[in-house]
């Protein structure tokens, strides 16, 4: 499958990624390499099987919702790469 | 009194019963393997982080409560290394990146945390492939790890700091993870034990996490007897992972048994077709030729499925990471890009100068199979095909104990080989994702050595949780290899 400009663009875009224009040729030549190498699975027939998410048959797991951390705000924040007193800091959203 | 070197020479649950009959202190036993990071972290930098006085404090932390009569498990003041992808609290957590270069965790992993409530003391942080996203060891942001077999080649990966330490005898035993061989194709190119429980015997809380459904954490040691100790102490329920297993049947070392008289192998035949070096295929072989030997009941047969393994794997590996790694963004933890416009734009820089290419490479495949329009094509359709490999599996566990098979098709590569080209490193994961598609156990162990004296890794299959068929069979194998199992130069 051949990758566009446009595509790796957007996947870049959905990855959070930027890429600089050499970067944008290699990922197109990575990105298309794979996927012709992953068309493989298309030799199989699976239209009869259900795709397995998890390997075991899992539910969900419940609890009775009771806090059991304590706050641990101040030693979180000393990994924060800016903070104010007791909040993050963050470029302005809007 | 023992030497250094003798204390050294001991394994995990032989220095433990020392230490616990007081003949070797728990500080003499971490001040011989200090020594020993001393000598050989120059050549291989199997360690991100050593914590040389904290280990030592902590070892006369336990030989006081030893003292006091205290006796926490049989690995008590043994001195092990930890993968750098499990969390410890305030204690430098990279998972090899950039990324995460200044990460000081505020919790404790629960594998991590069940070793220290037995009494191990910890050595420090082993280097991996970023994000545990490679085969070799090389895409560390802290520099490559090399073999302690020859230092030209890689140690395997991502656990390639775990197995390089475990070989070069700089830790007594360690932690590794598997997503997709991560544990055994190490152990196997190191010449070292490793095992990958079942999917859920141990917490995965605290795992820095790559693919959600494959990722399982386990022991890299000397031999299984310590594989199966280790894993006896970090298995079991948790209730910070909805995932984790709610079983009693974790008591291990009873498995270690020699006797497989009466038990069924299945050695796939298509695992030996093409692209296997000689030498690994005629090392794996005569191994199965000794279990028949020893009275176990050997046959060949088509697990069939083979060459669809891989290309599923990538697909919900990389899917699976483009979803967790979406949660390093540069504002909670880790580096954050100096310069940006807005914040979509310290997103994309911050990513993109803090992850490495395989990373990034991998990311990028996730978000496109994950992509409207793409979606069923191939995210749902390897989803379909893992059922088909999952079928193919139970087929063959309906007449085998055991599914014996390489753990890689070569021993370790020279440095720099697969650095070109992914997808022929991708390739060498043929038999072991298999394993993490279908959740179930496999131990990595050394069967024999090629041509340049390297490694070669046997892989034992058992059923989901089974690992006491694959601890007994890779015990049994062990005894009758003693006296050809050799250790890495650095060893000594």
């Amino acid at each position: 499958m051949q990758i566009s400009d446009d595509m790796i663009k957007y996947v870049a875009e959905l990855a959070k990624l930027e890429l600089s224009d050499e970067n944008k040729e290699q990922a197109k030549k990575d990105m298309s390499d794979m996927l012709e190498y992953v068309n493989t699975l298309n030799e199989l027939d699976t239209s009869e099987i259900e795709p397995m998410s998890h390997c075991f048959p899992v539910s969900n797991v419940l609890r009775d919702d009771v806090v059991t951390n304590g706050n641990d705000r101040d030693n979180m924040l000393l990994n924060a790469p800016e903070k104010s007193e007791d909040s993050y800091i963050v470029p302005k959203t809007f | 009194m023992y030497s250094s070197k003798e204390i050294r020479n001991l394994t995990a649950v032989e220095l433990g019963k020392k230490i616990a009959d007081k003949e070797i202190t728990s500080v003499q036993a971490t001040k011989a393997y200090l020594e020993q990071i001393e000598n050989t972290e120059k050549d291989i930098n199997a360690y991100i982080t050593v914590m040389a006085e904290k280990a030592l404090e902590r070892a006369e932390f336990i030989d006081k409560k030893i003292a006091e009569g205290e006796n926490w498990s049989n690995l008590m003041g043994v001195p092990m290394a930890i993968k750098d992808v499990l969390c410890m609290k305030d204690t430098l957590t990279s998972c090899g990146s950039k990324i995460l270069g200044n990460f000081y965790p505020t919790y404790t992993s629960t594998a991590v945390e069940n070793l220290l409530n037995a009494g191990v003391v910890v050595l420090g942080k082993t280097n991996m492939d970023e994000f545990a996203m490679g085969s070799t060891t090389e895409s560390s942001y802290f520099g490559a790890t090399k073999n302690p077999w020859d230092l030209n080649r890689v140690p395997g990966g991502s656990s390639g700091g775990s197995a390089a330490a475990v070989a070069a005898n700089s830790c007594a035993a360690a932690l590794g993870t598997d997503t997709g061989g991560s544990i055994r194709q190490p152990a196997s190119f190191c010449g070292i034990t490793g095992i990958k429980p079942t999917y859920g015997r141990v917490s995965r809380y605290g795992q820095i996490a790559y693919g959600s459904s494959l990722d399982q954490i386990g022991p890299m040691a000397k031999d299984i007897t310590d594989c199966a100790a280790i894993l006896e102490i970090i298995s079991g329920h948790d209730c910070k992972d909805s995932t984790s297993a709610d079983r009693n049947d974790t008591d291990f070392t009873s498995a270690l048994e020699n006797n497989v008289k009466g038990m069924k192998i299945g050695v796939p035949k298509d695992y030996f077709l093409d692209g296997i070096d000689e030498d690994v295929k005629t090392n794996v072989l005569a191994a199965a030729e000794k279990f028949r030997e020893l009275g176990a009941e050997v046959e060949y047969f088509d697990l069939g499925m083979v060459k669809y393994a891989i290309p599923a794997y990538y697909i919900i590996a990389c899917a699976e990471a483009s979803s967790n790694l979406e949660r390093f963004d540069g504002v909670k933890y880790g580096y954050r890009t100096p310069k940006f416009t807005d914040l979509n734009d310290m997103y994309k820089k911050t990513r993109s100068k803090g992850f490495g290419d395989e990373v990034k490479r991998r990311i990028m495949l996730g978000s496109f199979v994950l992509s409207s329009g793409y979606f069923d094509a191939y995210y749902v359709k390897a989803l379909r095909v893992k059922a088909l490999i999952k079928q193919a599996f139970d087929k063959a566990f309906e007449k085998y104990d055991i599914i014996l098979s390489p753990v890689a098709p070569t021993t370790a590569l020279k440095i720099g080989e697969s650095l070109s080209d992914p997808i022929k490193m991708y390739l060498g994961d043929v038999y072991t994702v298999s394993i993490n598609l279908t959740g179930i156990p496999a131990v990595s162990l050394p069967c024999g050595y090629d041509k340049d004296g390297l490694p070669v890794g046997l892989q034992l299959m058992a059923q989901t949780f089974n690992e006491k068929a694959a601890i007994k069979a890779a015990y049994s194998f062990e005894q009758s290899f003693k006296d050809n199992l050799r250790h890495s130069p650095m060893y000594e």
